[in-house]
C-alpha cells in the first residue's frame, strides 16, 4: 500500500506532520496535546455533536470542531485561547444546566468525564438552573440500566452499538429537549435487541448507562451468617483489576486478588478457570464428534452470553450450530451446588455464588431460567463486574497495593494455562486446539502457541493439520466482525470447522464490565487490550499445566462424578439449549 | 415469550402491513438508496391506519431491513406521525397569531373542557382527537376550527357545542 502523503502544520506553534485526511484532533494527540472531548471516540464514526473540541483555526472566521476538521497544508491552529476557554467552558456549562446535580451520589463520581471536564474548565459557579429533564430509571435488564436524565446526547452509545457490535438497538428519538436515546419504541433494555454486551456502558462519558448494581446483594449475603458464600472470578479479571487501585493495565494482581476476596468474607475463592478448563474438554469432544460426523460443522463456541444472545437474535438459523456447552461460570457454578455440596456436605440451598465477570452480559445470563437449579434458584446467585469489585474493595477500606499474595482454594481453583488465555480474543480456540489435537491424533501437541489465532485483530483465520485433515479455524471479536464471518458461513462460502466469537472487541479483556481506561487510554484502545491479553499469555507461558485435559482435578471429577466427556451425567450438568428470540434483530 | 414478542411473532408472519404497501416496499428494493423510502412507507401506513400501529413499525423495520430503533426514531422526529389511534373526527384549533388574539386559546380550553381530553388526544369513546395547527392560512376568518376536512370560521366558544353535534357529540 502506498504511504499516505504527509501533511504539514502547526498546532500551538509546534511543527506537526500527519497524514493526509487525519482531523486536528489527531494531530494535536500525537504531540500531546489532548483538547477535551465529550462525543468524540477514535473506534466510531465522527458527529461533532459536542463542541467541547473546538479550536482556533488561522484564517477562518469561526472556531471549528477539531474531531471534525481534516488538517491541511500549512494550517495554524491554536487550541487554547481567552476565547476558546470560554467557548468551551460555556459549552458544559450548558449540558450542566439541565443535568442532575447530584455529583457525589452518582455511580461515576471520581470516574465521569463530564465531571472532569466542568473541573478542568474551570467551571466554579453554576450561574443558570435550567429545565430538567425528568425520566424513570430503565432498571428492565438485569445487566445495564440507563438513567436518562443522565445523558448528554454524545451518541457514543448508539455508534457503539450499531457500529462495533452491529446491534442497533439504540437509538435518538423525539427532537429538541425531548430527543431520547432509546431501544426501538422508546421501550426498555429488556425487551429488545440488546444483547446486554455494555459496550454502551463502556462509552458512556456520564452515568446514563451502567450496569445492574448487585454489590447490595452480595454485601447482603456475606452478612447472612446462614449462607455459605462462594466466590469465582473470570480470566479476565486479573489482567485488570490492579488498574482499579493505580497499576498499569495487565499488571500481575491475582494473589493479591484473592487475598482480597478473602478479607471480604467469602469462605471460598474459586477460579473460573476451572470451569474453563471443564468447558474445554467438553467442547473439544463435541468437536470431535461432529467432525467424526461431519454433522453440524462450523462448531461455534458458546462462553461469550452477548454472542448467544447475539446469535439468538440475529442468526436464530444457526443455532443448531452452536455448543450446547454452558459457558465457565455456569459450569462452576453449577458445580458448586452439586458436586461440592455433596462433598462438603452442605445443602446447596444455602450456598450463595458470586462470579466476578469482565460482563454486563453475565448477569443476564446468570438469571436465564436455563441456568436454574432444580430448586428455583439460579446456580450464580449474583454477578458483580470488575467495577463494581473493584468498588467494594474500596468501599472495605482495603489497602489493595500492601496486601499479601494467595492462592485460590482447592480444588476448583485449580486450573492450567489453557483455561487463563479464555480472557482475550482467541484464546478459547487456543485451548481447544490444545485439547482436540491430542485427543484426535492421541500424539502430543508439542508446539503449544498457535500464534495465528492470537492479536487483537477484529476476525482470524488459520489453518490446521490434524491428523491429515486441514481444520478451518476463525476467531472474531465485536459482533460487527462476527456479522462479517456468520454471513460468509450462512451462504457457506467458506467450511470452517471451529469458530470462536467473543461480543466485545479484544474479548472478555474488553469486556463491558473492566474498568474504565486509565487517563490516555480509551475503551477498545488496542495498546490496552494487548496489555490486559499479554498479562494473561505471560500467565500461561508460565504454567506447567497449560492443556486443560491435563488438568489433574478435571481427570479427578470425569472419574468421580461426572463419568465421560459429554455423558449422560455431563450432559445433565454441563450442557445448556438455545432458542430464537424476538424482536428479531436487523444483520 | 411475552405477549408482546409474541404479537411481533404474529405480525412477522403475517406481515402486519397492507397489500399495496408491502407493494411500494418491494418497488423500492431496485432503486438507489431503498432505505431512504422509510418515511414514504410510513406516510402511507399512517395514511391507511390513521395512525403508527407498533407491530406495523417492526414488521417495516423487518422488510426493509431497517433496524427497529432507527424506524421509531425516525417516526418519533416528525410530529406529522402519532402513535394512537385517532377518533373517527379530528378537530384541529387553530393557534396562528390571528387565531390566538381572537381567543382561539380560549376554544382549545373550553374543548379540553367539553371533551374531556388533552391536546393531541383522543376522547375515550374514540368519536373524536383534539389537535392544534399553527396557523392554516385562513387568517381572514379567524379563530378557525377545522373538523376532519370542514373550515368553521369566527367562532365562538359558546358555538362550540352546536358544531360538534352535527357529528355526534353529546353534551355531559
Amino acid at each position: 500500500m502506498a504511504e499516505k502523503k504527509q501533511i504539514s502544520l502547526t498546532i500551538d506553534d509546534l511543527a506537526v506532520k500527519v497524514p493526509e485526511g487525519s482531523t486536528i484532533m489527531d494531530a494535536a494527540d500525537t504531540i500531546g496535546v489532548q483538547i477535551p472531548r465529550l462525543c468524540y471516540h477514535p473506534h466510531l464514526s465522527i458527529l461533532g455533536a459536542c463542541r467541547v473540541c473546538l479550536v482556533e483555526v488561522e484564517g477562518l472566521r469561526n472556531p471549528v470542531a477539531s474531531c471534525a476538521y481534516p488538517v491541511e497544508e500549512g494550517m495554524k491552529v491554536r487550541t487554547s485561547s481567552t476565547l476558546l476557554r470560554r467557548l468551551r467552558r460555556d459549552v458544559v456549562e450548558l449540558i450542566l444546566d439541565n443535568h442532575p446535580q447530584e455529583c457525589q451520589t452518582c455511580e461515576r463520581n471520581c470516574n465521569c468525564e463530564l465531571q472532569k471536564y466542568a473541573f478542568e474548565l474551570g467551571i466554579r459557579d453554576r450561574l443558570f438552573q435550567g429545565e430538567r429533564k425528568r425520566y424513570k430509571k430503565d432498571l428492565s435488564s438485569p445487566a445495564v440500566s440507563r438513567d436518562l436524565e443522565k445523558c448528554i446526547l454524545c451518541g457514543r452509545c448508539v455508534r457503539v452499538c450499531a457500529e462495533v457490535q452491529g446491534v442497533y438497538n439504540l437509538s435518538q428519538h423525539r427532537r429538541g429537549f425531548h430527543i431520547e436515546v432509546s431501544p426501538a419504541h422508546q421501550g426498555n433494555m429488556l425487551n429488545s435487541v440488546c444483547v446486554q454486551c455494555g459496550q454502551c456502558a463502556n462509552v458512556c462519558p456520564t452515568a446514563a448507562i451502567v450496569e445492574h448494581n448487585d454489590t447490595e446483594a452480595v454485601f447482603a449475603a456475606l452478612a447472612d451468617p446462614a449462607k455459605h458464600v462462594v466466590v469465582q472470578t473470570a480470566p479476565s479479571i486479573r489482567a485488570a483489576i490492579g488498574e482499579g487501585f493505580g497499576y498499569e493495565p495487565g499488571a500481575p494482581a491475582t494473589g493479591r486478588m484473592v487475598t482480597a476476596l478473602r478479607l471480604m468474607g467469602f469462605e471460598k475463592v474459586f477460579d473460573t478457570n476451572f470451569g474453563a478448563d471443564l468447558t474445554i474438554v467438553e467442547e473439544a469432544h463435541e468437536f470431535m464428534r461432529r467432525l467424526r460426523n461431519n454433522d453440524r460443522l462450523p462448531l461455534l463456541t458458546s462462553c461469550s452470553p452477548g454472542w448467544i444472545k447475539f446469535l439468538e437474535h440475529f442468526y436464530p438459523e444457526l443455532i443448531p450450530y452452536a455448543s450446547t456447552c454452558r459457558s465457565p461460570m455456569t459450569m462452576l457454578s453449577v458445580l458448586m451446588k452439586t458436586v461440592y455440596a455433596e462433598k462438603t456436605g452442605l445443602d446447596a440451598k444455602n450456598i450463595y455464588v458470586v462470579a466476578v465477570m469482565p460482563c454486563t452480559a453475565k448477569k443476564f445470563e446468570a438469571k436465564r431460567p436455563e441456568h436454574y437449579t432444580p430448586f428455583g434458584a439460579p446456580y450464580t446467585d449474583a454477578v458483580l463486574t470488575t467495577r463494581e469489585l473493584i468498588w467494594m474493595m474500596k468501599c472495605y477500606g482495603m489497602d489493595f497495593r500492601h496486601l499479601q499474595d494467595s492462592d485460590f482454594d482447592n480444588p476448583l481453583g485449580v486450573s492450567t494455562g489453557a483455561a487463563d488465555i479464555f480472557g482475550t480474543t482467541g484464546g478459547v480456540m487456543e485451548a481447544a486446539l490444545r485439547t482436540a489435537y491430542e485427543k484426535i491424533t492421541g500424539k502430543l501437541c508439542e508446539n503449544l502457541n498457535f500464534f495465528e489465532v492470537r492479536g487483537v485483530e477484529g476476525v482470524k483465520e488459520s489453518a490446521v493439520m490434524i491428523d491429515g485433515k486441514i481444520i478451518n479455524v476463525a476467531v472474531s471479536n465485536g459482533l460487527q466482525n462476527a456479522k462479517n464471518l456468520l454471513d460468509k458461513v450462512a451462504r457457506r462460502e467458506k467450511q470452517y470447522h471451529l469458530i470462536e466469537v467473543m461480543a466485545c472487541v479484544g474479548g472478555c479483556i474488553g469486556g463491558g464490565g473492566q474498568p474504565y481506561p486509565p487517563p490516555g487510554m480509551h475503551i477498545m484502545d488496542a495498546g490496552l487490550l494487548k496489555m490486559r491479553a499479554k498479562a494473561l499469555y505471560t500467565i500461561d507461558s508460565q504454567k506447567k499445566l497449560r492443556k486443560s485435559h491435563e488438568n489433574p482435578y478435571i481427570i479427578k471429577l470425569y472419574e468421580k462424578f461426572l463419568g465421560e466427556p459429554n455423558g449422560h451425567r455431563a450432559h445433565e450438568l454441563l450442557h445448556t439449549h438455545y432458542e430464537p428470540k424476538f424482536p428479531r434483530g436487523i444483520r | 415469550m411475552s405477549p408482546k414478542t409474541a404479537d411481533t411473532h404474529v405480525a412477522l408472519a403475517t406481515g402486519g402491513l397492507p397489500e399495496h404497501i408491502v407493494e411500494f416496499i418491494e418497488q423500492t428494493r431496485s432503486l438507489p438508496h431503498p432505505e431512504s423510502y422509510l418515511i414514504a412507507v410510513m406516510q402511507l401506513l399512517q395514511k391507511h391506519f390513521g395512525y403508527l400501529p407498533a407491530k406495523t413499525l417492526d414488521a417495516v423495520s423487518q422488510r426493509m431491513q431497517i433496524p427497529s430503533a432507527k424506524v421509531t426514531g425516525v417516526a418519533t422526529f416528525y410530529h406529522f406521525f402519532t402513535f394512537v389511534p385517532k377518533g373517527k373526527h379530528t378537530i384541529s384549533v387553530c393557534l396562528g397569531t390571528a387565531c390566538y388574539v381572537k381567543g382561539a386559546g380560549i376554544l382549545v380550553d373550553r374543548l379540553k373542557e367539553m371533551l374531556d381530553v388533552e391536546v393531541g388526544n383522543t376522547t375515550k369513546d374514540s368519536l373524536f382527537t383534539l389537535e392544534v395547527a399553527r396557523c392554516v392560512g385562513a387568517c381572514a376568518l379567524a379563530p378557525v376550527v377545522i373538523v376532519d376536512d370542514k373550515v368553521h370560521a369566527n367562532v365562538r366558544p359558546d358555538e362550540l357545542i352546536k358544531i360538534l353535534s352535527k357529528y355526534g357529540y353529546k353534551a355531559k
